[in-house]
């Protein structure tokens, strides 16, 4: 599957996204500069990655979703293919309407950076499908504003259509019901503070991360 | 001519800053303050003298980038 990672200034965790990809891909993911208007020919499946993009700057996310590859991915979202946004990827998600809510301020105001458990809530979908009977995992959180915010309307409507995928073992954020990643009704886009892409080699301290990428990319 | 944005919170939304901010205020001695809302203060420059059209403008841009609806509303002053 050809993959492709999108660079904005202030991208982080772009590096990380893009070995997980080639580790289970064996592949390399074209790295997309945001001032690019097009995806690379034949992308099938697009990753957001984490970071600082723009410094942070009005909201988290909020410039990176007025940015010129964005039209494309949302775009590319439309047409029902895969598209991973991670920590600052999710922020740009959630800004760019592609999904519901919003992340705000962690709720005790610092950032927090530890291994998160994670309760798997859908394990029926293109990004979970290969975790299996496992329902509980480890995955690193490194963030200052993962607090997930909706309406209640949306929240019951999203658990409702189980679009909520993950959810905190132990809340460290303040996220409304506890919502540590969400995907689209469509279920082709995920969003998630937690860190997958730095959960896939017993050197990150835990393989937790690695099914997920193996769901969507489709390796063994 | 000038346009002042004010964003805010929705009611309803937890503003953990600003809760932050009372309880700072609080421990300073200030008892009077029951509550805090953080919120932003955006100014631009703005060409043209038509003031009407200059707020139908810069509400397009508030719902476009100054502000998420899911989580802000704002107040625009054109001055």
């Amino acid at each position: 599957m050809k993959s492709a990672v999108i660079v904005f200034p202030g991208s982080n965790c772009d590096r990380d996204a893009h070995d997980a990809i080639e580790r289970v891909t064996g592949e390399k993911p074209a790295m997309v500069w945001h001032q690019e208007s097009d995806l690379p020919e034949g992308t099938e499946f697009v990753m957001i990655p984490g970071g600082f993009s723009y410094g942070d700057y009005l909201r988290c996310g909020a410039m990176a979703s007025r940015s010129a590859i964005l039209p494309a991915v949302v775009a590319h979202a439309a047409t029902g293919a895969p598209v991973l946004g991670v920590c600052n990827g999710f922020q740009i998600l959630t800004e760019s309407g592609l999904l519901p809510g919003a992340l705000m301020r962690n709720a005790g105001l610092t950032f927090v950076c530890e291994k998160a458990p994670l309760k798997i809530d859908n394990g029926n979908t293109r990004f979970t499908s290969r975790y299996g009977s496992t329902s509980e995992l480890i995955i690193p959180i490194a963030h200052h504003d993962g607090n997930y915010f909706a309406d209640a309307e949306t929240l019951d409507r999203i658990e409702g259509e189980g679009q909520v995928v993950f959810r905190y073992g132990n809340n460290p954020n303040g996220s409304q019901r506890d919502i540590a990643g969400v995907m689209n009704e469509q279920g082709n886009v995920l969003g998630m503070m937690p860190h997958p892409e730095r959960a896939v080699d017993e050197k990150h301290g835990g393989t937790d991360g690695l099914a997920l990428f193996e769901s969507l990319l489709g390796s063994a | 001519m000038k346009a002042k944005i004010h964003v805010y919170l929705k009611p309803g939304v937890l503003d953990p800053q600003g809760a932050a901010v009372a309880g700072a205020l609080h421990n300073m001695g200030y008892e009077e303050v029951t509550a805090a809302r953080q919120g932003k203060l955006i100014e631009l420059d703005l060409t043209g003298d038509d003031a009407d059209a200059a707020k139908a403008r810069v509400d397009e841009m508030c719902q476009k980038l100054l502000s998420n609806p899911v989580i802000e509303s704002y107040s625009i002053e054109i001055a």
